[in-house]
């Protein structure tokens, strides 16, 4: 089954880490990608800060194009930092995963893909 | 320090404006309000690790620093019996959580009382460093290059300057707020430029300052998404800083921009840059910083001089000097005419410039330049002798004693 790993957070906080303790974290990341790559196709995506979203509302009128909103879908304390999905033999394994990347400046979202396609498919 | 303790210290960075913002509405002290986040953080240290990060870590710290206040000041109260604070003590005690437009509004004055007219420039950079950013003393005067005694004095007296003109505490109106912004854009933006224009010092790049000035950016464009302003200040701030790779060389001394090494620019951060660009276009918003992020794009986009597209950017300059008629943007107009229209037409523009740039040393090293050129060595070699009368740093003065021994072997 394909599994997203969302991955949530403060934005800003990873800036301000020492560089040893920001390097500690990244070091997560590789080893998930490289381990991810052994694997197979993968998706990995890092978003740019929230401030830098607009947002697109559905108009009053549902004949009326969209509302484009300057900002993010949501002014959260915590908002979507990035995700990576892959295909995983079953929750465990997706648990082990993550885990690679877990750290005190993040919450991570285990969650299973209904579909996908594009660079990694649901499709056979 | 324990690992622990870099996490915790990271999270109480980010929360730091805001929460300093919000009490200092509270307690109408900026002292105060420093002494009462300083202690809620003792607090979330002792805490924070037995119960966990807290969901809203800024409603907890700003809970934990409005008793922690309220207690400093009826300790203080005792000894001073001040009972005209007990009226602010209760609507203190008394007051929800900010909500997201009132926050914004205190960061918004938090900035704004730092940027008092009553304070030098680098007094109002100093106190928004120590105040909003949180920075210890002796690292502010490290990024300005003084003695942690000085600035400590100039903080102290600049804070004691701003206690005695009160900004107000109500909601701002519109026109109140827009100006606020104004200002603290300009203060964040000067800031910046301090830090990367540095003279008559060591170092050509003063690192701390144009970090700090990014990170206030940021905040400013993350409280209010819409202000086409504030995303194009962010855009051009970090257009500039992903190029400090390649601004100076394993010598550290500064490289001329053609011939930086565009491979040393950081791709990613100009990216983010270019999202910060198309942000205030999309908002139509027109202004010095938006035409500068438009010149800085235009560059990240070509791969080398060569392959710039120069009258483009001689447009943008033309639209800046039309806003900003200043002799400094003029003379950036001119080097990029010297692009299109040769040295001479330059150097013949420069001269009208003279009487008002004579004491700024890059007019007299772009004219050495450009006099070069046009093969006018002798007086090439006296407008560098000119610049190196005029405070370059350390590195330029390397970089123009060798100009002038070029010149000379070849005279």
């Amino acid at each position: 089954m394909m599994y997203a790993i969302n991955i949530y957070g403060e934005a800003g906080v990873f800036e301000q880490l020492p560089q040893d303790r920001q390097a500690e974290v990244l070091a997560g990341h590789t080893a998930l990608q490289t381990r991810l790559a052994e694997r197979g196709a993968f998706v990995s995506v890092k978003l740019m800060p929230p401030s830098t979203a607009v947002t697109l509302t559905p108009a009053p009128a549902s004949d009326q194009p969209p509302l484009v909103v300057d900002g993010p879908f949501a002014e959260t304390k915590e908002s979507f930092l990035g995700f990576y999905a892959a295909a995983f033999r079953d929750l465990d394994e997706a648990l082990e995963h993550a885990r690679m990347i877990s750290s005190p400046i993040a919450r991570l979202e285990v969650r299973p893909i209904a579909w996908a396609g594009g660079a990694i498919s649901t499709d056979g | 320090m324990s690992a622990t303790c870099d996490w915790l210290a990271a999270r109480f960075a980010q929360q730091r404006p805001r929460a300093m913002a919000a009490l200092t509405r509270y307690f109408r002290s900026v002292d105060l309000a420093e002494e009462a986040f300083a202690e809620a953080c003792v607090k979330a240290l002792a805490h924070w690790p037995q119960t966990g990060t807290p969901r809203d870590p800024l409603a907890w710290l700003l809970t934990a620093a409005r008793r922690s206040g309220l207690d400093m000041l009826r300790k203080h109260q005792r000894q001073s019996r001040l009972l005209s604070e007990n009226q602010v003590i209760l609507e203190a005690e008394a007051a929800p959580l900010p909500d997201p437009d009132a926050l914004r509004d205190d960061v918004l004055r938090l900035l704004f009382i730092c940027c008092h007219p009553a304070l030098a420039r680098r007094d109002q950079i100093a106190l928004a460093l120590r105040v909003v950013a949180g920075l210890a003393v002796p690292e502010i005067a490290r990024g300005f290059l003084v003695k942690p005694k000085t600035m400590e004095r100039r903080i102290t007296r600049a804070k004691s300057r701003i206690a005695a003109h009160p900004v107000p505490f109500e909601t701002p109106s519109p026109q109140d707020r827009a100006r606020r912004l104004r200002e603290v854009s300009l203060m964040i933006y000067l800031m910046f430029t301090e830090g990367w224009s540095a003279s008559e010092t060591e170092t050509q790049m003063r690192p701390l300052l144009c970090q700090e000035a990014i990170r206030l950016a940021r905040l400013l464009a993350e409280l209010f998404p819409g202000m086409g302003e504030q995303a194009a200040l962010l855009s051009l701030l970090l257009f500039q800083h992903a190029r400090r790779g390649a601004r100076v060389d394993a010598q550290g001394r500064p490289v001329a921009f053609d011939d930086q090494d565009r491979h040393l620019w950081s791709r990613a951060e100009m990216e983010e840059a270019r999202a910060f660009f198309h942000k205030a276009r999309r908002i139509g918003h027109q202004g010095p910083y938006l035409i500068q992020a438009a010149i800085a794009a235009e560059h990240a986009r070509a791969a080398s001089p060569e392959t710039t597209d120069w009258p483009l950017i001689e447009a943008h300059y033309a639209a800046l000097y039309a806003l900003q008629p200043s002799p400094v943007v003029r003379l950036n107009l001119i080097a990029v005419q010297a692009k299109t229209r040769g040295p001479e037409a330059a150097l013949a523009e420069m001269q009208e410039l003279a009487p008002d740039l004579d004491g700024y040393r890059w007019f007299h090293t772009m004219r050495a330049a450009f006099l070069e050129q046009t093969g006018a060595l002798g007086a090439a070699r006296a407008a560098y002798d000119r610049a190196r009368q005029l405070g370059p740093t350390a590195p330029e003065r390397m970089l123009l004693d060798e100009k002038i021994a070029g010149l000379q072997k070849n005279n």
